[in-house]
């Protein structure tokens, strides 16, 4: 099992009463892919990486993580529901996620933000969850704001911070949400800049994002979501310069 | 000026009372608060049903008529399970339903009331992406509740937790109505037998200021240390 599969999602759909959000998406990913999910508001690609770690149960599909499949059962109202919370609470410990809105803890120090879950949720002695966090703010650049709160850095800085806090999880995939599209456009940088150096790593991210820069450059599987199913899907290459869909091309066409 | 007329010593034990009164009372109401407000919030209809029963009920009768009704129903009650126990399993249950019992019970169930919807404010006031971090990085629902919610609602509480305080001090004076020997009934009777309310009441008035004013401080610095890492506007 040298080379297994970091996540699978298998035929998802989610349903809000009776309007169908995601009809039937899929993705597999190897180590080490990025993969960027673009598509415009409402198509259903913040609701796709929220099935994936159980933030939004799924109303039918699999998802696999390393090989190990979510187990879902129904509630006495028939809805779908995890079967087992202790499992989906080990799948997400290994699937962090990046937040659009930043959610650090707002009443615990950078530090303690970051190794609030390596010390309770993977059991990781204190001493060396502080050494791992450290580590880690450095490589996001924010080492000497490390005692300071949320509140008091730019947002630039608090998503570095959540970059840091994910990482520290050592995770078998990296999940985000939109993570520059709350920042002020001169910190966007800074936070596309970290990623790309994770991507470098090799690390195994999914990536909702407006950032077709980030996209094209960074990615290895582009999925282009319109109306909850994939209209697109592919390299880079392939879905921004040879795409097949009418959307697609609608999507990339200059706006003015 | 500071001659009690030998009533000094009273006086004291009475400003203890006091004192011993609010907080059981307080300890009593925070712990109905909690339990109250988790229920408003749980989405079980039958613990919302109790829980707005209990808070609606309470907030809707005057703090004198049930500290009555506690007093004296709550013999009356204790004395009928005991008649019930003794005679159907010949258990000897009794005990005297004594008014700082009656004190605390009540002055616990009212501001339990009023600290459910503190509470339930707070809670309702944690922003819902501080939970939701929390879940994605797998927390588990205590621990979520311990490390996030708790410390987070507590901060939105903390003023009206406050405000009940003050409040709640001030009325432990209807306990004496009751019979009990506080600092606010030994100075009613050395008031009398002296005839110099004046000489009694004022320093009752300036205990209750300086327990309030006090308090009013210690609040203030708890509050201060709950904010910490918020922006505060100034």
């Amino acid at each position: 099992m040298a080379d297994q599969a970091p996540l699978i999602c298998r035929d998802i759909h989610k349903t809000y009463d009776k309007l169908e959000v995601l009809k039937g998406v899929s993705l597999e990913t190897r180590k080490g892919d990025v993969v960027s999910l673009i598509g415009s508001s409402g198509s259903g690609k913040s609701t796709f990486l929220r099935c994936i770690n159980l933030l939004e149960t799924p109303t039918s599909g699999d998802i696999i993580v390393h090989g190990d499949p979510i187990r879902f059962t129904e509630n006495r109202k028939g809805e779908r529901v995890p079967a087992d919370n202790r499992q989906v609470e080990q799948i997400r410990a290994k699937l962090s996620m990046v937040f659009q809105g930043f959610n650090l803890w707002s009443h615990m120090t950078v530090l303690e933000n970051i190794i609030e879950a390596p010390i309770h949720v993977l059991g990781v002695p204190r001493k060396e969850a502080i050494e791992r966090a450290e580590a880690y703010l450095q490589k996001v650049g924010i080492y000497e704001r490390k005692d300071y709160y949320p509140a008091q850095m730019s947002g630039g800085q608090q998503q570095r911070a959540a970059i840091a806090r994910a990482l520290a999880m050592e995770p078998e995939v990296m999940l985000f949400d939109e993570p520059t599209s709350a920042l002020d456009p001169e910190l966007v940088g800074e936070v596309l800049k970290v990623m790309q150096s994770l991507a470098e790593e090799g690390r195994t991210m999914i990536v909702v994002t407006h950032e077709m820069a980030f996209a094209r450059d960074v990615s290895t599987q582009v999925l282009f979501l319109h109306q909850g199913v994939i209209e697109e899907q592919g390299t880079p290459q392939k879905v921004f310069d040879n795409p097949d869909s009418e959307r697609m091309k609608q999507f990339l066409a200059p706006k003015f | 000026m500071f001659d009690l007329k030998g009533y000094g010593p009273e006086l004291l034990s009475g400003a203890v009372v006091t004192v011993e009164l609010a907080f059981l009372s307080l300890a009593l109401a925070l712990t109905l608060g909690l339990i109250g407000a988790s229920s408003k919030l749980s989405g079980n209809r039958v613990a919302q049903g109790i829980a707005t029963f209990y808070t609606t009920v309470i907030r809707g009768i005057p703090d004198l008529v049930m500290m009555l009704l506690f007093y004296y129903g709550g013999q009356v009650g204790v004395n009928a399970i005991s008649d019930y126990l003794w005679e159907t399993y010949e258990i000897d249950f009794f005990f005297q339903f004594d008014p700082f019992i009656s004190g605390v019970v009540t002055m616990g169930l009212i501001f339990g009331a009023y600290m459910t919807e503190t509470f339930r404010g707070a809670f309702l006031a944690v922003e819902t992406g501080q939970i939701e971090a929390a879940r994605a990085y797998g927390f588990t629902r205590w621990h979520t509740f311990r490390r996030i919610m708790f410390p987070q609602m507590l901060r939105h509480a903390l003023p009206g937790i406050g405000n009940n305080w003050q409040v709640l001090l001030k009325t432990t004076a209807l306990v004496s109505i009751i019979g009990l020997t506080d600092m606010v009934r030994v100075a009613e009777e050395a008031a009398k037998a002296e005839r110099m309310p004046f000489h009694f009441f004022v320093p009752v008035a300036a205990v209750y200021l300086a327990l309030t004013a006090g308090s009013e401080l210690f609040i203030k610095w708890l509050d201060k240390r709950a904010n910490v890492g918020v922006v505060q506007g100034s």
